[in-house]
């Protein structure tokens, strides 16, 4: 027998579609892991005694347990084990910066391996999603008995309002939902591409809350249809807003306003909440280019370049004023739109767009930019070189990021704001100024992570159960950060 | 939730039609100016139509569109008793109605509809109300009858002559404004190159005038940007910042440039439609 120490084995890699046939389809480019591949990765885990992946983790998933049960190879463990905390379970697996969270604090990290936890997050999700759906909540075949006399409004369908809606219905708690769009799930549906996050996956989830008695109501938009006045008249106890962000940025430079010029939001939009992909067969129109230019460094930019290249574009740059470093995106979007193809145009910013007679878009002058010192969160100020070249486009999309949407704002004077015009709460029970009126998402913090949306949803949703339910509210659990040092700052 | 169509009247058979649907949940909610947004099935794209007048007693909301693409013309497909897939609103800033004495309400084609509510505003608000419609003739003349029924005055403007003054609607309106010695605002709805005609001809009278943009539009809640307009120099959202803007402020060319964006799709899309329903028939 070896009686070397164990070698750390390396990571499962996970299977995905090749580059050259993806970047032609809108499947989801990654495939995901089999039974066996899972337990192998479980393995990997050292089932730490002060487990410090889960104080990276805004929604305290218990990363510990349930990697345990996998290890077993005990899927519905692992699937109730993720499910007491995390709502969307299959969403997160695919959309969460683990880097920056649960796997980086691993102490395999440290080495370079850390347990692909997002990965076996996803799998379990995915493995158990076969069962129905309140015996994936609650452990038994019956739905929890519904109080409809505790009821709660969340306007906006997104991440976070679908967690206060999921935590909210299993502990018997009436819930509506009400959304502005056709379908629900927010930044889910309209935002992130097919290929990256199935819109299937997202059905899934919605269904399983339905049956657990969350009521949704599509078409209705908050402050317009219904606002958060009405709601009390109706006799909801508790009224979340996860509206989240609206209003796309611009760049604010000539001939922005030309034909094949987009903001992200309506590139994407079309595509996915459109399916504009499949036109004609659905009927919202695509805007076809073939030399693309997507301005950002996101990961809402580099969905964007995604979606430009399965469209059929020949060739994609994608614009950024600082370097491939402090680009904020998942280093795995940036990797994986690397290997489909993306032209990257790094420190450059455009100072206008070029339009034919008929004001559609020809091309975008940009100027150098080089990196100057670092600014007061830590990264580099890209700075002017007053040198400019330009390129051609037929297709610019804008992913600069997004303002807050002001429709309910207008609604609901009542509201205190920040100085960036986002909504203020308290951080330890996400209420807003108006008692029992709880915000949380990117309408709080600026456009943001699906992760974080959650985050803050979970933390008000227990607040929201501590009030409506008193003693009948789930005991808290101890905060995860005493006693264990942070892993990684 | 689908929206059940309680009546449908053919304003003008094959062409444009009047929907009055149920939903109570708008029409408590809606203000002259406001709009919706539709869709008529699972692989439909959303449209935005002006709400043409509510009763918010019925709990109804009545719309009238135009058919010009494959959207329209599979709204005119359904009849009473069916339902529209999708109905999201009231969208857009309501329009703003002050007590302002004599108002002219101008209307060409579809946005005499649209034109109504807004017109209906002002009368409730205690205006003088004169509406100026127009049409090609007069079998294409809408809402007449129903302006009638509040305004101080309906001049009607047909291109052939067939119905009250030939002329277009601009020849109608400089014939009031030569005519009111004080009117405190003029309100456009229609084509853009119709509304642009009625901006160029008040500038001189100096009389504030309000033209309501139809862009293209996805989500109508100030998500996606796709509305966006140049007005006085600025871009704005017709969704969240109007619909309704300063006639003398906007860039209409730019705005026409921008309604082609997808000509050739809408024109391809609605090829398909008809030959798919040539097969059927």
């Amino acid at each position: 027998m070896d009686k070397k120490p164990r070698k750390l084995a390396p990571r499962t890699p996970m299977p995905e579609q090749p580059a050259k046939e993806r970047v032609k389809n809108f499947s989801e480019v990654t495939t995901g892991y089999t039974l066996d591949m899972a337990v192998a990765e479980a393995a990997r885990c050292l089932q730490c005694k002060k487990p410090v992946c889960q104080i990276g983790c805004p929604v305290e998933v218990p990363i510990k347990a349930f990697i345990g049960h996998l290890q077993k190879g005990d899927v519905t463990a692992a699937y109730k084990a993720i499910r007491e905390t995390n709502s969307l379970p299959a969403v997160c697996g695919r959309v969460c910066p683990q880097e920056v969270q649960c796997e980086g604090a691993c102490v395999l990290a440290k080495k370079g391996e850390p347990v692909c936890i997002g990965r076996l997050e996803r799998f379990t999700a995915d493995e158990y999603a076969a069962r129905s759906a309140c015996e994936q909540l609650t452990g038994d075949k019956a739905c929890p008995m519904i109080r409809e006399e505790l009821k709660v409004a969340c306007i906006g369908g997104g991440p976070a309002s679908l967690t206060v809606a999921g935590y909210l219905s299993t502990l018997g708690i009436k819930v509506h939902v009400y959304e502005a769009l056709h379908e629900p799930g927010g930044v889910l549906v309209y935002g992130i591409p097919e290929f990256r996050l199935p819109k299937a996956i997202v059905k899934r989830e919605v269904q399983a809350m339905t049956e657990n008695g969350v009521e949704f109501h599509l078409n209705w938009v908050g402050g317009r249809t219904i606002t958060v006045q009405d709601l009390f008249d109706e006799g909801c106890q508790a009224v979340f807003i996860g509206v989240g962000a609206g209003l796309p940025r611009f760049l604010k430079v000539p001939g922005e306003d030309m034909t094949g010029v987009f903001s992200a939001n309506e590139y994407l939009s079309r595509a996915n909440l459109g399916r504009a992909y499949a036109f004609p067969e659905y009927d919202t129109p695509p805007f076809l280019g073939k030399q693309v230019v997507v301005v950002g460094g996101g990961n809402v930019a580099m969905d964007a370049a995604r979606t430009a290249m399965r469209m059929g574009a020949d060739k994609v740059s994608l614009v950024y004023r600082r370097t491939k470093n402090e680009m904020p995106c998942r280093l795995e979007e940036l990797e994986h739109a690397l290997d489909e193809g993306l032209h990257l145009e790094i420190l450059t910013n455009p100072v206008r767009f070029a339009g034919d007679e008929n004001g559609r878009v020809t091309g975008v002058t940009l100027e150098r930019m080089k990196l100057g010192d670092p600014d007061e969160a830590g990264r580099c100020t890209p700075n002017c070189t007053g040198e400019y070249f330009d390129i051609p486009c037929d297709l610019a999309v804008i992913a600069v990021g997004t303002g807050p949407n002001p429709l309910l704002l207008e609604a609901t004077p009542g509201l205190e704001r920040n100085r960036r015009g986002y909504i203020e709460v308290n951080e330890d029970t996400g209420e807003t100024s108006m008692a029992n009126v709880f915000a949380g998402g990117d309408i709080v913090t600026g456009a943001a992570t699906v992760i974080l949306a959650m985050g803050a949803g979970r933390r008000a949703a227990k607040e929201i159960a501590r009030r409506l339910l008193g003693d009948d509210a789930p005991q808290d659990v101890p905060p995860l950060h005493g006693g264990v040092p942070a892993a990684q700052d | 939730m689908p929206v059940a169509i309680l009546k449908k009247r053919r304003l003008i058979p094959g062409q444009t039609s009047e929907l009055t649907l149920d939903a109570s949940h708008i029409a408590r909610k809606a203000r002259p100016g406001n709009f919706v947004i539709l869709r008529v099935s699972e692989k439909g794209e959303r449209i935005p139509l002006t709400i043409a007048d509510t009763d918010p007693q019925a709990g109804t909301i009545t719309i009238v569109y135009l058919v010009v693409g494959k959207s329209t013309a599979e709204l005119e497909t359904l009849e009473e008793g069916d339902s529209i897939l999708d109905v999201c609103g009231p969208l857009g800033k309501p329009t703003h109605i002050e007590s302002c004495g004599t108002v002219v309400c101008v209307g060409g084609g579809t946005g005499i509809a649209a034109m109504h509510h807004i017109a209906k505003g002002h009368k409730a608000a205690g205006n003088r109300v004169i509406t100026v419609i127009g049409s090609r003739c007069e079998d294409l003349l809408l809402f007449k009858e129903e302006l009638s029924m509040f305004a101080d005055e309906v001049v009607v403007t047909t291109n052939d002559g067939s119905c009250g003054m030939q002329g277009f609607v601009t020849d109608g309106l400089r014939m009031v404004l030569d005519r009111e010695p004080s009117v405190g605002e003029v309100v456009a709805i229609g084509p853009v190159p119709m509304m642009e005609a009625v901006a160029n001809l008040t500038r001189p009278y100096n009389v504030k005038t309000t033209v309501s943009l139809n862009s293209i539009m996805i989500d109508g809640i100030g998500m996606c940007g796709a509305c966006r307009v140049v007005v006085g120099g600025e871009v704005k959202f017709a969704c969240v910042d109007g619909p309704e803007f300063d006639g003398h402020q906007v860039d209409f060319a730019r705005m026409r440039q921008r309604l082609s964006a997808f000509k050739p799709q809408e024109e391809l899309s609605w090829a398909e439609f008809r030959r798919l329903r040539g097969q059927e028939a």
